[in-house]
């Protein structure tokens, strides 16, 4: 049950739907796209976080791993309590804030190093996670997830699609619209050029709290919508997530060479989609499910690595915060 | 007259009770009148950048006090004194956010020291005000106003730094060797506009710089700092009419570095 649970991890509905597109082309050449797009925006609001603690903040922040399992922890225990799905989205992304704004205390009070205060905080909540769900597996299949409206519905996947597709665009906006406020603006400029802000009577160390809080309660978010979406929430659910969110964020970049705010939002949802286009193609080629985190990892060190390869500085700084 | 910075008896010691101990600054006293434009200059490692460090808050002194406006503001963190100073760097990559379009910095600039709320961060008026603004500048960032800040030259990025530390006019203007890394045409143009913009306003200004020639047309003041203490201070008359050569005169032994001896006394002789 547990092996089965991880290997369908990244795309519950791949294993039954590969085999009988293996048949015709045309199936198959769907099929991919459909599984991709639907993991693309599940995952997206990952990549959106991402987008907002190593891009916007230019803080390498590792609690995703920890935060991403939090948000699907907490709706699970809520979920199998018995109470409305949403209470338990809602909760997920109130304590997902939390634990941003605690990894976010560690680095700007207690002086810990940013990548340690993450690594801390998400092995604290691999302890908490297995806490909230009294175990490492919560299986949802025969209770009321946000998703069991859907399951009657003739257009299934349209309708899933919608959904995700109106939950992360607003999230994108809201992102968006607050970036460009007078908090947002600072909070840009922490990012870039942190003195410079400073001496404009910022206090950084809030704005870095606050960002990380933000950016966390994204995660949850979407480990909440995915954990309800695959039907159980798992403690091994968050492994690697960090990477793929960073996979995802510089194809999207690459693509679109995003420079305002609302295009490298974008570029991450876009980059999301693509990154699962890239992992169902290679898993339909005959890549083994355990070996896709090495697959994402190579491929996040070959797209980092090359710049330093080339001479270009523009490069470099293309890809800052990591 | 208003006394607008006091400064009491300050020590900083760095690395304190190591084989690196430095005294930084050695029991400086100083008075800035309101309105009064200061100078100072130094050798490295006299102590300049560590005096506008401990007036800016960036580091905290061992000793003694400071006040602005009659506020003692000795170990009030950086980002709570801001609304009192506007502050340039040497490198003019510090001033501005890069990623950021010129409006956003500005903008960011126009809000020092004050809350900052969900409002929108670049507004029409502030918008309107900017470009008008920046007419003055004479470089043509009126009509770039969406333009990030990285696709600007190192003088223009100066110039821009300097309307948005005086844009919501500061009690105290700090400016540290804010020409130094451009060239010599844009330094000049640079520092024109520093005091064109000082005297229009107003504005208490200190001056660190490393150009003698600087030091001594700018300003109604100068300050000559050794080893963390003020070696000497002319003001007034003798302020204007100061040259080179009698400051090289007077006090030449003790201006040891040679970047501030040669470059003055070179451009004095080809005169």
């Amino acid at each position: 049950m547990r092996l089965k649970a991880k290997s369908l991890c990244l795309s519950p509905y791949a294993s039954d739907r590969i085999p009988y597109i293996n048949l015709f082309p045309m199936d198959i050449l769907s099929g991919i796209f459909q599984i991709s797009l639907e993991q693309g925006l599940a995952y997206a609001l990952v990549a959106l976080g991402i987008v907002v603690s190593f891009r916007i903040l230019a803080f390498p922040d590792l609690t995703v791993d920890g935060s991403f399992v939090l948000g699907g922890a907490v709706v699970a225990k809520v979920i199998v309590l018995g109470y409305p799905p949403t209470i338990g989205i809602v909760l997920a992304v109130f304590i997902g804030f939390i634990a941003g704004c605690a990894t976010g205390f560690l680095n700007t009070r207690l002086k810990i190093n940013s990548l340690l205060a993450g690594i801390l905080i998400m092995t604290i909540l691999y302890s908490v996670n297995l806490r909230v769900m009294g175990r490492s597996n919560t299986p949802l299949l025969n209770h009321v997830t946000v998703f069991t409206p859907f399951e009657q519905m003739e257009m299934r996947w349209f309708s899933i699609v919608l959904f995700f597709s109106l939950i992360v665009f607003a999230v994108k906006f809201l992102t968006d619209l607050f970036l460009h406020t007078q908090v947002g603006l600072a909070m840009r400029a922490t990012g870039d050029n942190e003195q410079m802000i400073r001496t404009l009577g910022v206090n950084t160390e809030n704005i870095t709290v606050l960002g990380l809080g933000m950016s966390n309660a994204f995660v949850a978010l979407s480990g909440a919508l995915v954990a309800q979406h695959q039907g159980f929430a798992d403690i091994g659910m968050g492994i690697g997530m960090i990477v793929a969110g960073l996979a995802a964020i510089i194809i999207g970049e690459t693509l679109l060479r995003a420079k305002s705010v609302g295009m490298m939002t974008f570029a991450a949802i876009l980059g999301s989609f693509l990154y699962r286009l890239i992992i169902t193609i290679g898993l339909w080629l005959g890549l083994a499910p355990t070996d896709l985190k090495m697959a994402t990892g190579a491929m996040v060190i070959l797209a980092l690595g090359f710049p330093a390869l080339k001479k270009g500085k523009e490069e470099k700084l293309h890809l800052r915060g990591i | 007259m208003k006394k607008m910075v006091v400064i009491e008896n300050l020590k900083k010691v760095f690395n304190r009770d190591t084989i690196d101990e430095k005294v930084a600054i050695d029991g400086i006293g100083l008075e800035v009148q309101k309105g009064e434009f200061i100078t100072v200059i130094g050798s490295n490692g006299a102590g300049k950048t560590t005096l506008l460090n401990l007036i800016a808050g960036t580091c905290l002194p061992d000793e003694g006090k400071i006040f602005i406006d009659g506020r003692e503001v000795t170990f009030l963190p950086e980002h709570q004194r801001a609304k009192y100073l506007g502050r340039i760097f040497q490198n003019p990559l510090m001033g501005t956010a890069s990623s950021m379009t010129i409006e956003e910095n500005l903008s960011m600039a126009e809000l020092r020291g004050r809350p900052r709320g969900l409002s929108w961060g670049v507004t029409k008026k502030g918008r309107k005000r900017f470009r008008e603004l920046l007419k003055t500048l004479e470089l043509g960032l009126e009509n770039r106003l969406r333009d990030r800040v990285s696709l600007l030259s190192g003088g223009q990025r100066q110039c821009l730094t300097l309307l948005m530390a005086t844009l919501s006019l500061p009690k105290v203007l700090l400016l540290d060797e804010h020409t130094a890394s451009l060239d010599p045409k844009t330094a000049e143009k640079v520092i024109d506009l520093t005091d064109r913009i000082v005297r229009e306003n107003d504005l208490t200004t200190i001056m660190i710089t490393h150009n003698m020639k600087q030091a001594i047309n700018f300003g109604d003041r100068m300050i000559m700092l050794h080893e963390g203490k003020i070696q000497f201070d002319i003001k007034g008359e003798e302020k204007k009419h100061l040259t080179v050569e009698e400051v090289v005169k007077r006090f030449g032994e003790k201006l040891e570095d040679e970047t501030l001896l040669c470059k003055p006394v070179e451009g004095q002789a080809r005169q």
